[in-house]
């Protein structure tokens, strides 16, 4: 039966290395490697992105150098976050969870491992230099060269053999819905990124390549990755750790095994047509953005279907979100989650999007989706596995935690607002006309009018990155093996809990 | 959901099936924009990019203009007002890549060409806010400064060809040439003209004796949104 089933993979997640069998030796040098490299890469990637949200401020602080601009420093921001923090992230949490629920370790070992995470963090070094020093695609968010592609390809192709080695090699019946997750992001990751970056390179010696599309084919082919980088980069594949830490840290089963197959599917299934939504009413033809906008609506579904099956993992265990910071920061990515993904579809249709569209609105919205789904849901991997890894009893601070939480909850609310009005502001001022039927601003006004928001928007940036600090000094001492005396009011006051 | 367990038990069958899952929506939505004739408007004028227009277009992407600047006018009153006729597929059917942007942080820039002076354009790459005070765009005083690096102009054509540009042999053999004419006053620029018609040329960035990367972004933004003549047609010519 279906419900049997649900609970038996749930415990089937939940117990550690037991079993009739004897005890696995689990590959965890690897994770450890790769937290180290997520955590690296998110402090700088929030480190970049103050600093170019600080040069739409001030743009003196672009230097007047071209390794110090804007239009380089960007890329930096957006792939060191989606990449090199998200990327490493999946990694992590992927050979994590695909061990334990396989009750095996790694194919290939720690060798094919540490080749996959050292290989990545190449990948990553690659293409953020290149941005500095100007080699780039030009295309958003599949910016690395034609090298930097061919070596993430053989990268990606080591990390989808250890993944699906392992699975192979499981010792447990059935795949755990995790796995589905995690499995779709690196198979359909790796279908985009070889079609998006089919290129011909001016010549083996140059960096410089030209797309093999042009125009409005180039268009719908990279937001077609585009937006299935977000699908499946910054989605499905969170999913997947959303659906192994959440009941893990909750302790209780995943809300619904029915839910869990009906979201995977639709899912996949829907979140491949949406990209044409990023070209509103540009000259690709409307039959495709149509066909956008109807999935994308459709979306809003099997996402929300997925939010839902998220928190009420905690039926039961709601009074553990007063007491748990770390399942805190868990349960309320999912709530950003579903946020973001009302907004998407809201901004998909037409007339909404004739507004949205090259705003800040844009910007704002990635932002919730970013920090408030991306991050958070990392942040709760990561607050979960640093004990666990570094076989620690607990983390050095829970307070800290929540110090943590609470701060980055604040900026992410400060940069959220700022984009939604800066960004409505300015679609509005560029379609306004004065009594005589002239355009009423020039486009410099607005400009001009944008100013507050984006010193707003640069705290808010501030206060996410000193949340990170806050963690990484967290980290650090429970790397250590401190332990601080907390004096929690925790279980006293959670004896009987309202519901 | 008893149907489930055949697929959550086979891993090559999840992956096939994942596989199939995420192809369909790609295929029926992009495969078409190559197959049907009427995605690409039919109209005359588009031509490829003069040798130093493509190195300026090189430079546009190495800045990353595209994160910042969009390069598509949509099909409204106020855009069309502020920024000229809307967008045409045509007009990129040779842009590899596209560079149709996603956000105006400054303003759109498909039909920039001939809007300002190259002297303007110097001078408001070099420091912008000396000509527009509210300015926030980064400033590139070292594009007059260095030099074009325009020793494999030829493969870049050459590249090009290769995904579909009609470089001719002649345009290829005459790259590095037409190059240099272009952004030298003194040259004659029939030739040039004649292969590339409505090119900008003559001294572009104020420094007649040196060749340098701001010729080539000028070059580049003032051809942009010029190569079609809109008052050869309307609008019911361009509905598709």
């Amino acid at each position: 039966m279906a419900s049997s089933a649900a609970a038996g993979k749930a415990t089937g997640a939940s117990t550690r290395s037991a079993g009739a069998d004897a005890p696995v030796q689990y590959n965890e040098e690897v994770i450890r490697v790769l937290i180290i490299a997520a955590v690296f890469w998110g402090l700088a990637a929030f480190l970049v992105g103050v600093i170019i949200a600080l040069q739409l401020a001030f743009p003196q602080l672009n230097l007047g150098l071209e390794y110090t601009s804007f239009g380089r420093l960007r890329p930096v921001h957006t792939s060191g976050a989606i990449f090199g923090f998200g990327g490493n992230v999946l990694l992590a949490t992927s050979f994590h969870v695909v061990q334990r629920t396989c009750k095996t370790n790694l194919f290939g070992g720690n060798e094919l491992g540490l080749f996959v995470a050292f290989g990545y963090q190449l990948f990553l070094v690659m293409a953020a230099l290149g941005y500095v020093l100007g080699v780039t695609q030009g295309r958003e968010y599949a910016e690395p060269e034609w090298y930097v592609d061919l070596w993430l390809t053989i990268v990606w192709v080591a990390y989808l053999v250890v993944y699906a080695g392992t699975i192979f090699k499981r010792r447990e019946p059935h795949i755990y819905v995790a796995n589905w997750f995690y499995l779709a992001f690196i198979v359909t990751v790796a279908m985009l990124h070889i079609v998006n970056n089919l290129a011909v390179p001016v010549s083996f010696a140059s960096v410089k390549s030209y797309s093999l599309f042009a125009g409005v084919q180039d268009a719908l082919t990279q937001w077609w990755y585009g937006h299935n980088a977000v699908g499946f980069f910054l989605t499905a594949g969170f999913l997947g750790i959303m659906y192994y830490y959440i009941p893990k840290q909750a302790n209780r089963p995943v809300y619904s095994y029915r839910l869990s197959i009906i979201h995977f599917w639709s899912l996949i299934f829907l979140y491949i047509w949406a990209g044409p939504h990023h070209l509103h009413y540009t000259a690709m033809p409307d039959r495709a953005q149509t066909l956008g906008m109807t999935f994308s609506v459709m979306l809003w579904m099997p996402s929300w279907g997925g939010m839902i099956n998220g928190i009420m993992t905690l039926s039961g265990a709601w009074d553990k979100l007063r007491t748990d910071p770390v399942l805190r920061f868990l349960v309320t990515s999912v709530a950003f989650y579903g946020m973001s993904t009302f907004e998407g579809p809201v901004m998909s249709v037409k007339p909404v999007n004739a507004l949205s569209h090259y705003t800040d609105w844009t910007i704002g919205h990635v932002h919730s989706g970013a920090l408030g789904w991306v991050a958070f849901v990392s942040f709760g991997a990561i607050y979960f596995l640093v004990p666990h890894l570094w076989k620690r009893e607990r983390l050095y601070s829970l307070k800290l935690v929540s110090y943590h939480f609470w701060i980055s909850t604040i900026g992410i609310v400060l940069y959220i607002t700022a984009m939604w009005i800066s960004g409505i502001m300015q679609g509005l001022m560029w379609r306004s006309y004065d009594e005589l039927g002239f355009l009423q601003y020039s486009f410099v006004e607005t400009v001009e009018a944008m100013h507050p928001f984006y010193v707003i928007r640069a705290l808010g940036g501030v206060l996410f990155l000193l949340g990170a600090f806050i963690m990484v000094y967290n980290l650090v001492r429970t790397v250590r093996g401190d332990v601080v005396a907390e004096t929690r009011p925790e279980p006293a006051a959670a004896a009987s809990p309202a519901e | 959901m008893k149907w489930h367990r055949h697929l959550e038990t086979n891993l090559t069958l999840m992956t096939v099936a994942v596989l199939i899952t995420v192809a369909i929506g790609g295929i029926v939505e992009i495969v078409p924009l190559y197959t049907i004739e009427s995605t690409i408007e039919k109209v005359k004028g588009v031509r490829p990019y003069s040798p130093l227009e493509l190195a300026g277009r090189n430079i546009y992407i190495r800045e990353g203009c595209y994160v910042c600047h969009s390069q598509q006018v949509r099909p409204f009153r106020d855009e069309t007002e502020r920024y000229g006729h809307y967008s045409l597929a045509a007009e990129s059917m040779y842009d590899h890549p596209f560079q149709w942007g996603s956000k105006r942080t400054g303003p759109d820039l498909a039909r920039v060409g001939g809007k300002y002076s190259n002297e303007w354009q110097t001078v408001h790459l070099e420091d912008p806010r000396s000509v527009v005070p509210e300015s926030i765009m980064p400033a590139y005083p070292f594009l007059s400064e260095h030099l074009l690096d325009d020793s494999d102009i030829a493969d870049h054509l050459k590249a090009n060809r290769a995904v579909g540009v009609p470089y001719s042999d002649e345009q290829i053999e005459q790259a590095a040439a037409d190059l240099r004419a272009q952004a030298d006053p003194d040259a004659d620029h029939d030739g040039l003209l004649a292969r590339y018609p409505k090119a900008a040329v003559g001294d572009l960035d104020g420094q007649p004796d040196r060749l340098t990367e701001m010729d080539a972004l000028v070059a580049y933004l003032q051809i942009l949104g010029r190569m079609v003549d809109f008052a050869d047609y309307s609008t019911e010519d361009l509905q598709q």
